[in-house]
């Protein structure tokens, strides 16, 4: 019979991560055009690995995540952007 | 109707900084003959690729910001393709919103390069 273990009494209720609501940031600070050219602002958008992030890490809406998603694409091509690499950050 | 264009081209380290400049002239000169309108040019100079390309890792940035027709596109892109020198380019039709985003820019270099000058 498993004894019924002591009730772990924490000294402060573990904070499980209150859902902080994502926002595009696109759309709050209203930027309308996304620059291929810099690419320390689309580092942002990169994981360590240089893949594009995802929508739902991100938060950002569907019609800037195509916009980023050109953006980085196009600064792969001029090799502003590596392809894949790792440690980017 | 005309069109805004913005192309980004990488020349070969290997070229001395008159024959750089000589290629740049080369695209831009092409471009008047075109009847296009340069609006903006700007050298990045050296810097250093992401990956190799050819072998090489670092590369000669320009950028040639103008407006024209959109047949020019084509006849320059083929010139892209024919110079050796240049080993990658990037044409990009801007939108309304490219075209506001580019005369921030410029503006901004401008009183940048104004506050170094002083």
């Amino acid at each position: 019979m498993a004894t019924n273990t002591p009730e772990i009494r924490y000294l402060n209720p573990p904070t499980v991560d209150t859902k902080k609501k994502k926002y595009c940031r696109f759309k709050k600070n209203g930027i309308k055009y996304i620059d291929y050219k810099d690419p320390e602002f689309l580092k942002k958008f990169l994981n360590e690995q240089g893949k594009i992030l995802p929508r739902r890490l991100t938060g950002t809406s569907l019609k800037y995540q195509r916009k980023v998603a050109q953006a980085v694409k196009r600064a792969r091509h001029l090799a502003l952007l590596p392809y894949v690499t790792d440690m980017m950050k | 109707m005309l069109n805004n264009y913005e192309t980004v081209f990488i020349l070969t380290p290997v070229l001395s900084d008159v024959q750089m400049k000589e290629a740049v002239e080369k695209f831009k000169d092409l471009l008047v003959q075109e009847g296009a309108e340069i609006v903006n040019e700007e050298l990045w100079g050296l810097r250093k690729l992401a990956y190799p390309i050819q072998k090489k890792s670092t590369g000669f940035y320009a950028l040639l910001q103008f407006k024209g027709e959109s047949s020019l596109v084509e006849k320059l892109e083929v010139q892209f393709r024919r110079d050796e020198r240049v080993i990658r380019f990037l044409t990009f039709h801007m939108d309304k919103f490219a075209a506001e985003y580019a005369e921030k820019r410029k503006s901004l270099k401008s009183t940048k390069k104004e506050g170094k000058e002083k």
